[in-house]
């Protein structure tokens, strides 16, 4: 596979506004949608729109569909804390309508967004005017039908639900249930069942339809639960935990063991995990130990004490699978991302800047020189930019198109056809 | 971003426990201590400034706290741990304390049974100094105290940390240290430290709950963030405010000594 530059979204130049932070990344179901989070609470949906599908110039471009303001600040007056609006993470409900829906939500509060499209509008109204003030009704001598006339496309989002105050530490994730009903949003300590319609009520854990989730602990293991089995769901049916390689232990040990993501696959087998260090592949069969691990970042193991220090050991990354479940994604730091190809066992680590942003320019691999002599295009570890980090990072649903987001600039990469 | 200067990272001072020994083994297990002894005071700063937080991030905190329970763990083991808690016994003053060190020393039960202790703040002050120039190595223990005035002086730290390794280097007499610690320790009375009304005050409204760990973490103090590190740093009006500076002044002197200037 061959990556090259699509597209980029955001500001150029360096000063980042932390308003503009990207928080989250989310395709939706058809991959036609693809919405980003940032820390200011705005969240922006592109959309793609395919010129020239046909090989060889299928060039497929994303661009503004909506914007709006999901969350704002908010005050809570009781401990005296202000509540940020940084959007942790958006889900995409599958299409039922014409209309789109989607979660997002911030620190406390889950919001239900309804993106609807209106191209037309009513006109020829019997009781008001052209610009809105209302006529007599005795004025009136005949009457008609309003007809529909087109206009500009207008994209409206709505807020349709509010699901607040269930949550005492932060919102970390929310998942949205193959049922379409339900919804799961977890926080450090505890994960709500929802019901899309009940607002003021979440289930802790209810038994519901055929339905297992995960949830992975900061200690490096990740349950799987199925809501048949009980009621209050303490105990999972099963724990995934692979025994620590003794010769690694350090003090860091539990902190990078602590499981910063987890996605199943596509066709529902396996489940991949993403720690500090490593992308761990797990059979859903096998609890003991993961069927493949992938490093993505070794040579960080030996920095780990600076990197504690300057808090970059508490960096959360997020992972990806592609379509067909062949190749793993995620990211690391001086705007470097990771792909692994599972069956071929090869692995390319590409970067996202703006020097490699020409259109359709392939991207270059690049690789980092762990130690002893550097080799030419090599960049050593002590130059890694550690404040350029690829947290959130996005795959279409069945095509080879990647959203990569690095601080305030959102990536679109594709597969060169050639 | 890695500061300059620091020569060894961590991970070559964890191969240290498994070799054989021998003088560059000590050598190494001393800047293991040293790294370790360093990564322990970085991590009660972090918790400190967590805790300061009206919200902690929940998944931080309890990886932090975390990481200083396996320090303890191993520093217990292998005796530090009791030897730290002493030394910060010693300090009376409040500003050479961190909150979050004297928590962590209360809830240790042995830290608790009344260990020797000088009688005079000089007197602590001039052995450590003595000692400082017999063997470097050894009072990284009490010079561990030092490092809990951290917040107001990170750069100290960083320069002192450079300067424990250099000192390390030379270390030649690694295992008698210990021993000689506890001896100089045994001749001393035992003294509490006399009860400071600033402190009382400072922790008047909160329950002793407040000094175990899990419960430092929960809590969120009334007061803002840096509030807590500035009492402790102006300390007014106490009883043994001079006693305090002229602390302040053997830690200046103790500092000449270990920069050389």
């Amino acid at each position: 596979m061959q990556w090259c530059f699509s597209q980029v979204k955001g500001a150029i130049d360096d000063d980042v506004a932390e308003a503009d932070i990207i928080s989250t990344v989310e395709f939706n179901h058809t991959g036609e949608l693809l919405a980003t989070g940032d820390k200011g609470g705005r969240v922006v949906i592109f959309q793609q729109e395919t010129e020239n599908k046909n090989p060889p110039q299928f060039r497929s471009e994303y661009n503004v569909y909506s914007t709006f303001q999901s969350h704002e600040p908010e005050f809570d007056y009781l401990k005296s804390l202000e509540i940020e609006e940084k959007i942790n993470k958006i889900r995409w409900l599958p299409q039922k309508n014409a209309a789109q829906f989607l979660l997002s939500t911030n620190d406390k509060t889950i919001k239900l967004w309804k993106i609807s499209e209106r191209d037309r509008r009513p006109e020829g109204y019997n009781l008001k005017e052209e610009d809105g003030r209302y006529k007599d009704p005795n004025s009136l001598t005949s009457l008609r039908v309003p007809v529909l006339i087109p206009m500009d496309l207008m994209v409206e989002a709505s807020p349709r639900r509010v699901f607040a105050n269930a949550h005492t530490y932060h919102i970390n994730s929310i998942s949205v249930n193959s049922d379409n009903e339900t919804y799961l949003s977890a926080d450090d300590l505890r994960v709500n069942l929802w019901h899309l319609e009940i607002t003021d009520r979440s289930f802790k854990f209810h038994p519901h339809q055929c339905n297992t989730f995960v949830y992975s602990s900061s200690k490096g293991t990740i349950r799987l639960c199925d809501m048949r089995a009980s009621a209050l769901c303490d105990k999972h049916s099963k724990l995934f935990e692979e025994p620590e390689d003794p010769s690694n232990r350090s003090f860091f040990s539990e902190i990078i063991s602590s499981i910063s993501d987890v996605k199943f696959s596509h066709n529902g087998r396996y489940m991949m995990t993403r720690d500090y260090l490593s992308v761990k592949i797990w059979d859903l069969n096998m609890e003991n130990r993961p069927v493949e691990t992938y490093q993505v970042h070794e040579y960080l193991r030996s920095k780990l004490c600076s990197l504690y220090e300057n808090d970059c050991i508490f960096d959360k990354f997020e992972c990806c699978w592609n379509g067909d479940d062949s190749v793993v994604m995620t990211g690391s730091y001086n705007n470097f991302f990771r792909m692994f190809e599972r069956g071929h066992r090869r692995d390319v680590t590409l970067e996202a800047s703006r020097e490699n942003s020409k259109p359709l320019q392939v991207l270059k691999p690049r690789k980092v020189c762990a130690g002893g002599k550097r080799k030419k295009d090599e960049i050593s570890v002590d130059s890694l930019d550690f404040n350029k980090k690829i947290l959130h990072t996005a795959w279409h649903p069945q095509d080879n198109i990647i959203a990569v987001a690095t601080t305030n600039n959102l990536y679109i990469f594709q597969d060169k056809v050639i | 971003m890695f500061p300059k200067g620091t020569k060894r990272k961590f991970s070559d001072g964890e191969e240290a426990p498994s070799e054989a020994p021998g003088p560059t083994a000590r050598a190494l297990s001393s800047a293991y201590s040293l790294q370790r002894q360093s990564l322990l005071d970085m991590s009660l700063i972090k918790l400190q400034l967590c805790h300061m937080l009206v919200e902690p991030n929940l998944c931080r905190s309890v990886l932090i706290a975390n990481t200083v329970r396996q320090i303890q763990e191993e520093m217990t083991q292998d005796g530090t741990w009791q030897i730290m808690t002493q030394a910060l016994a010693q300090a009376q003053c409040p500003s050479d304390r961190l909150v979050a060190s004297e928590v962590l020393c209360r809830q240790d039960p042995a830290a608790q049974s009344p260990k020797p202790v000088p009688s005079a703040l000089e007197q602590s002050f001039s052995e450590e100094v003595v000692m400082e120039e017999d063997s470097p190595a050894a009072p990284s223990p009490q010079l561990g105290g030092a490092p809990y005035l951290g917040p107001f002086s990170s750069s100290w730290d960083e320069d002192e940390e450079a300067e424990e390794e250099e000192d390390s280097e030379e270390s030649v007499s690694e295992p008698e240290e210990e021993p000689r610690t506890e001896q100089v320790f045994g001749t001393f009375e035992i003294k509490q430290p006399p009860p400071d009304p600033a402190l009382e005050e400072l922790f008047s409204d909160v329950d002793p709950s407040y000094y175990d760990l899990d419960t430092v973490l929960m809590q969120s103090p009334k007061m803002g963030p840096y509030d807590l590190l500035e009492s402790l740093s102006h300390s007014p009006a106490l009883s043994s405010s001079t006693s305090c500076r002229s602390d302040l002044n053997e830690l200046d002197h103790i500092m000449e000594i270990i920069v050389g200037s």
